[in-house]
Protein backbone atom coordinates (compact mmCIF):
# COMPACT_ATOMS: atom_id res chain seq x y z
CA UNK A 1 0.00 0.00 0.00
CA UNK A 2 1.37 3.40 -0.93
CA UNK A 3 1.50 6.24 1.57
CA UNK A 4 -1.00 8.36 -0.43
CA UNK A 5 -3.64 5.65 -0.88
CA UNK A 6 -6.68 6.09 1.31
CA UNK A 7 -7.24 2.98 3.37
CA UNK A 8 -10.50 1.23 2.74
CA UNK A 9 -13.03 1.99 5.46
CA UNK A 10 -14.42 -0.79 7.59
CA UNK A 11 -17.83 -2.25 6.79
CA UNK A 12 -19.37 0.11 9.32
CA UNK A 13 -17.72 3.01 7.53
CA UNK A 14 -18.96 1.81 4.16
CA UNK A 15 -22.49 1.39 5.52
CA UNK A 16 -22.33 4.88 7.05
CA UNK A 17 -21.14 6.42 3.79
CA UNK A 18 -23.84 4.65 1.81
CA UNK A 19 -26.56 5.62 4.29
CA UNK A 20 -25.55 9.28 4.50
CA UNK A 21 -25.13 9.36 0.72
CA UNK A 22 -28.61 7.97 0.17
CA UNK A 23 -30.25 9.98 2.92
CA UNK A 24 -28.29 13.07 3.98
CA UNK A 25 -29.58 14.64 7.23
CA UNK A 26 -31.35 17.52 5.43
CA UNK A 27 -33.34 14.96 3.40
CA UNK A 28 -34.00 12.65 6.34
CA UNK A 29 -35.35 15.44 8.54
CA UNK A 30 -36.30 18.33 6.25
CA UNK A 31 -37.36 21.72 7.61
CA UNK A 32 -40.15 22.19 5.08
CA UNK A 33 -42.08 20.42 2.36
CA UNK A 34 -43.26 21.63 -1.07
CA UNK A 35 -46.59 23.47 -1.10
CA UNK A 36 -48.39 20.58 -2.83
CA UNK A 37 -47.82 18.43 0.26
CA UNK A 38 -50.49 20.58 1.98
CA UNK A 39 -53.21 18.03 1.16
CA UNK A 40 -55.57 15.90 3.23
CA UNK A 41 -54.30 12.78 1.45
CA UNK A 42 -51.04 12.95 3.43
CA UNK A 43 -52.97 13.42 6.67
CA UNK A 44 -54.37 9.95 6.10
CA UNK A 45 -50.87 8.54 5.60
CA UNK A 46 -49.80 10.02 8.93
CA UNK A 47 -53.08 8.88 10.52
CA UNK A 48 -52.21 5.35 9.42
CA UNK A 49 -48.82 5.58 11.15
CA UNK A 50 -50.45 7.06 14.28
CA UNK A 51 -52.96 4.19 14.31
CA UNK A 52 -50.10 1.72 13.94
CA UNK A 53 -48.40 3.20 17.02
CA UNK A 54 -51.62 2.70 19.03
CA UNK A 55 -51.98 -0.84 17.63
CA UNK A 56 -48.43 -1.77 18.67
CA UNK A 57 -48.77 -0.17 22.12
CA UNK A 58 -52.14 -1.80 22.91
CA UNK A 59 -50.91 -5.07 21.40
CA UNK A 60 -47.91 -5.03 23.73
CA UNK A 61 -50.25 -4.74 26.73
CA UNK A 62 -52.40 -7.60 25.43
CA UNK A 63 -49.30 -9.73 24.76
CA UNK A 64 -47.97 -9.06 28.27
CA UNK A 65 -51.22 -10.17 29.89
CA UNK A 66 -51.84 -13.19 27.65
CA UNK A 67 -54.46 -14.07 25.05
CA UNK A 68 -57.35 -14.82 27.44
CA UNK A 69 -56.99 -11.79 29.77
CA UNK A 70 -59.31 -9.57 27.78
CA UNK A 71 -62.17 -12.04 28.24
CA UNK A 72 -62.50 -11.76 32.01
CA UNK A 73 -61.35 -8.25 32.99
CA UNK A 74 -62.79 -4.85 32.19
CA UNK A 75 -59.33 -3.36 31.61
CA UNK A 76 -58.51 -6.25 29.29
CA UNK A 77 -61.71 -5.64 27.36
CA UNK A 78 -60.82 -1.95 27.12
CA UNK A 79 -57.36 -2.66 25.67
CA UNK A 80 -58.80 -5.23 23.29
CA UNK A 81 -61.29 -2.62 22.04
CA UNK A 82 -58.53 -0.03 21.66
CA UNK A 83 -56.53 -2.60 19.68
CA UNK A 84 -59.49 -3.49 17.43
CA UNK A 85 -60.61 0.08 16.69
CA UNK A 86 -57.04 1.24 16.05
CA UNK A 87 -56.84 -1.53 13.44
CA UNK A 88 -60.10 -0.30 11.89
CA UNK A 89 -58.70 3.23 11.72
CA UNK A 90 -55.38 1.93 10.36
CA UNK A 91 -57.09 0.22 7.43
CA UNK A 92 -59.48 3.13 6.86
CA UNK A 93 -56.67 5.70 6.73
CA UNK A 94 -54.42 3.43 4.67
CA UNK A 95 -57.11 2.78 2.05
CA UNK A 96 -57.94 6.50 1.63
CA UNK A 97 -54.20 7.28 1.37
CA UNK A 98 -53.70 4.45 -1.16
CA UNK A 99 -56.63 5.62 -3.30
CA UNK A 100 -55.27 9.15 -3.33
CA UNK A 101 -51.76 8.06 -4.26
CA UNK A 102 -53.10 5.74 -6.97
CA UNK A 103 -54.96 8.58 -8.71
CA UNK A 104 -51.90 10.80 -8.31
CA UNK A 105 -49.76 8.10 -10.00
CA UNK A 106 -47.37 8.26 -7.08
CA UNK A 107 -44.89 5.91 -8.79
CA UNK A 108 -43.81 8.67 -11.22
CA UNK A 109 -40.28 10.05 -11.22
CA UNK A 110 -38.45 6.96 -10.00
CA UNK A 111 -40.80 6.45 -7.05
CA UNK A 112 -41.83 2.88 -7.92
CA UNK A 113 -40.40 1.51 -4.67
CA UNK A 114 -42.30 4.12 -2.64
CA UNK A 115 -45.58 3.00 -4.24
CA UNK A 116 -44.74 -0.71 -4.03
CA UNK A 117 -43.84 -0.60 -0.33
CA UNK A 118 -47.09 1.28 0.36
CA UNK A 119 -49.19 -1.27 -1.51
CA UNK A 120 -47.33 -4.20 0.08
CA UNK A 121 -47.98 -2.74 3.56
CA UNK A 122 -51.69 -3.12 2.82
CA UNK A 123 -51.22 -6.69 1.56
CA UNK A 124 -49.17 -7.73 4.63
CA UNK A 125 -51.59 -5.96 6.99
CA UNK A 126 -54.45 -8.20 5.81
CA UNK A 127 -52.96 -11.49 7.15
CA UNK A 128 -51.75 -9.58 10.21
CA UNK A 129 -55.36 -8.68 10.97
CA UNK A 130 -56.62 -12.16 10.06
CA UNK A 131 -54.21 -13.87 12.47
CA UNK A 132 -55.49 -11.45 15.14
CA UNK A 133 -59.11 -12.38 14.49
CA UNK A 134 -58.31 -16.11 14.77
CA UNK A 135 -56.39 -15.51 18.04
CA UNK A 136 -59.37 -14.09 19.92
CA UNK A 137 -60.09 -17.33 21.80
CA UNK A 138 -63.84 -17.15 21.20
CA UNK A 139 -66.54 -18.43 18.83
CA UNK A 140 -65.74 -15.66 16.34
CA UNK A 141 -62.18 -16.96 16.14
CA UNK A 142 -63.42 -20.53 15.60
CA UNK A 143 -65.77 -19.44 12.84
CA UNK A 144 -63.21 -17.22 11.09
CA UNK A 145 -60.41 -19.79 11.32
CA UNK A 146 -62.49 -22.62 9.87
CA UNK A 147 -63.75 -20.38 7.06
CA UNK A 148 -60.18 -19.19 6.41
CA UNK A 149 -58.94 -22.81 6.45
CA UNK A 150 -61.40 -23.75 3.71
CA UNK A 151 -60.55 -20.64 1.71
CA UNK A 152 -56.80 -21.15 1.96
CA UNK A 153 -57.08 -24.87 1.20
CA UNK A 154 -59.16 -24.09 -1.87
CA UNK A 155 -56.31 -22.03 -3.33
CA UNK A 156 -53.69 -24.62 -2.39
CA UNK A 157 -51.70 -22.81 0.30
CA UNK A 158 -53.13 -24.67 3.28
CA UNK A 159 -50.07 -26.90 3.59
CA UNK A 160 -47.80 -24.04 4.61
CA UNK A 161 -49.68 -22.92 7.71
CA UNK A 162 -52.69 -23.97 9.72
CA UNK A 163 -55.07 -21.18 10.65
CA UNK A 164 -56.78 -23.43 13.20
CA UNK A 165 -53.46 -23.82 15.06
CA UNK A 166 -53.77 -21.15 17.75
CA UNK A 167 -50.11 -21.19 18.80
CA UNK A 168 -48.89 -20.77 15.24
CA UNK A 169 -51.37 -17.99 14.44
CA UNK A 170 -50.68 -16.18 17.72
CA UNK A 171 -46.93 -16.13 17.09
CA UNK A 172 -47.53 -14.93 13.54
CA UNK A 173 -49.78 -12.20 14.91
CA UNK A 174 -47.64 -10.88 17.75
CA UNK A 175 -44.20 -11.17 16.12
CA UNK A 176 -43.64 -12.13 12.50
CA UNK A 177 -46.32 -10.15 10.69
CA UNK A 178 -46.19 -6.97 12.85
CA UNK A 179 -42.40 -6.94 12.39
CA UNK A 180 -42.94 -7.11 8.63
CA UNK A 181 -45.53 -4.29 8.72
CA UNK A 182 -43.30 -2.05 10.84
CA UNK A 183 -40.24 -2.76 8.66
CA UNK A 184 -42.25 -1.92 5.53
CA UNK A 185 -43.61 1.29 7.06
CA UNK A 186 -40.09 2.39 8.03
CA UNK A 187 -38.84 1.57 4.51
CA UNK A 188 -41.80 3.45 3.01
CA UNK A 189 -41.17 6.60 5.05
CA UNK A 190 -37.41 6.51 4.34
CA UNK A 191 -38.11 6.09 0.61
CA UNK A 192 -40.50 9.06 0.73
CA UNK A 193 -37.74 11.07 2.40
CA UNK A 194 -35.20 9.98 -0.18
CA UNK A 195 -37.28 10.56 -3.33
CA UNK A 196 -39.53 13.32 -2.04
CA UNK A 197 -43.32 13.50 -2.29
CA UNK A 198 -44.52 13.06 -5.86
CA UNK A 199 -45.35 16.43 -7.47
CA UNK A 200 -48.77 16.96 -9.05
CA UNK A 201 -49.24 16.52 -12.78
CA UNK A 202 -47.90 19.59 -14.59
CA UNK A 203 -50.65 22.10 -15.40
CA UNK A 204 -49.23 22.71 -18.90
CA UNK A 205 -49.66 19.01 -19.72
CA UNK A 206 -53.35 19.23 -18.93
CA UNK A 207 -53.87 22.51 -20.76
CA UNK A 208 -51.87 21.25 -23.74
CA UNK A 209 -53.85 18.02 -23.95
CA UNK A 210 -57.17 19.86 -23.55
CA UNK A 211 -56.12 22.32 -26.29
CA UNK A 212 -55.28 19.40 -28.58
CA UNK A 213 -58.60 17.75 -27.78
CA UNK A 214 -60.60 20.93 -28.39
CA UNK A 215 -58.68 21.56 -31.64
CA UNK A 216 -59.41 18.00 -32.74
CA UNK A 217 -63.09 18.44 -31.87
CA UNK A 218 -63.16 21.69 -33.82
CA UNK A 219 -61.53 20.21 -36.92
CA UNK A 220 -63.74 17.12 -36.68
CA UNK A 221 -66.84 19.32 -36.60
CA UNK A 222 -65.53 21.25 -39.59
CA UNK A 223 -65.15 18.15 -41.78
CA UNK A 224 -67.90 16.04 -40.16
CA UNK A 225 -65.54 13.36 -38.80
CA UNK A 226 -65.70 11.44 -35.55
CA UNK A 227 -63.43 13.24 -33.04
CA UNK A 228 -60.27 11.40 -32.12
CA UNK A 229 -60.32 9.72 -28.74
CA UNK A 230 -57.93 7.40 -26.94
CA UNK A 231 -60.06 4.47 -28.10
CA UNK A 232 -60.20 5.31 -31.78
CA UNK A 233 -56.90 7.13 -32.20
CA UNK A 234 -54.45 5.35 -34.49
CA UNK A 235 -51.40 3.94 -32.75
CA UNK A 236 -48.41 6.21 -33.08
CA UNK B 1 -77.57 2.71 32.81
CA UNK B 2 -74.23 1.93 31.20
CA UNK B 3 -73.06 3.36 27.90
CA UNK B 4 -73.09 -0.13 26.40
CA UNK B 5 -76.74 -0.64 27.22
CA UNK B 6 -77.63 2.81 25.84
CA UNK B 7 -75.83 2.06 22.58
CA UNK B 8 -77.33 -1.42 22.59
CA UNK B 9 -80.77 0.17 22.63
CA UNK B 10 -79.87 2.18 19.51
CA UNK B 11 -78.09 -0.62 17.66
CA UNK B 12 -79.59 -4.02 18.36
CA UNK B 13 -76.65 -6.39 17.92
CA UNK B 14 -78.39 -9.44 19.32
CA UNK B 15 -78.70 -11.18 15.98
CA UNK B 16 -76.52 -12.48 13.17
CA UNK B 17 -75.10 -9.88 10.80
CA UNK B 18 -77.25 -8.51 8.01
CA UNK B 19 -75.66 -9.36 4.67
CA UNK B 20 -76.19 -8.27 1.09
CA UNK B 21 -75.84 -11.04 -1.49
CA UNK B 22 -75.38 -10.65 -5.22
CA UNK B 23 -74.39 -13.83 -7.06
CA UNK B 24 -71.16 -14.97 -5.38
CA UNK B 25 -70.55 -11.59 -3.70
CA UNK B 26 -71.58 -11.48 -0.06
CA UNK B 27 -70.98 -8.35 2.01
CA UNK B 28 -72.13 -7.55 5.50
CA UNK B 29 -74.05 -4.31 5.88
CA UNK B 30 -71.42 -3.16 8.39
CA UNK B 31 -68.67 -3.60 5.78
CA UNK B 32 -70.75 -1.81 3.13
CA UNK B 33 -71.20 1.11 5.51
CA UNK B 34 -67.43 1.27 6.10
CA UNK B 35 -66.71 1.14 2.34
CA UNK B 36 -69.26 3.91 1.69
CA UNK B 37 -67.71 5.99 4.47
CA UNK B 38 -64.24 5.55 2.95
CA UNK B 39 -65.52 6.74 -0.44
CA UNK B 40 -67.19 9.78 1.17
CA UNK B 41 -64.09 10.64 3.19
CA UNK B 42 -61.89 10.19 0.12
CA UNK B 43 -64.08 12.58 -1.88
CA UNK B 44 -63.99 15.11 0.95
CA UNK B 45 -60.19 14.77 1.20
CA UNK B 46 -59.94 15.69 -2.49
CA UNK B 47 -62.52 18.49 -2.46
CA UNK B 48 -61.98 20.24 0.86
CA UNK B 49 -59.20 22.85 0.93
CA UNK B 50 -56.34 22.10 3.29
CA UNK B 51 -55.97 24.74 6.03
CA UNK B 52 -53.18 27.17 5.14
CA UNK B 53 -52.57 25.68 1.68
CA UNK B 54 -53.55 28.89 -0.16
CA UNK B 55 -51.34 31.00 2.13
CA UNK B 56 -48.38 28.65 1.56
CA UNK B 57 -48.88 28.82 -2.20
CA UNK B 58 -48.99 32.59 -2.00
CA UNK B 59 -45.77 32.69 -0.01
CA UNK B 60 -43.94 30.40 -2.41
CA UNK B 61 -44.94 32.32 -5.57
Amino acid sequence: MSATQTPLPSWTGRVREAAVGALPPEKLLPDSQPTYVASWIYVFGVAGIASLVVIIASGCVLALKGPAWWHYTGVGHFFNSIHLWAVELFFFAMVVHLWGKYWMAAWRGGRARVWITGAVIFLVAVPTALTGYVSQQNFDAQWISTQAKDGLNSVGVGAFFNVTNFGQMYSYHVLLLPAAVVALVVAHVLLVRRHGVVPPFALEDRTASSEVASAERGSARAVGEVPSSPTNRAPS
Amino acid sequence: MSLASVLGAVFNLNHSAHVVEWHFIQLSVANIVVIALMIVVFALAIVLPFPGAARRRGESS
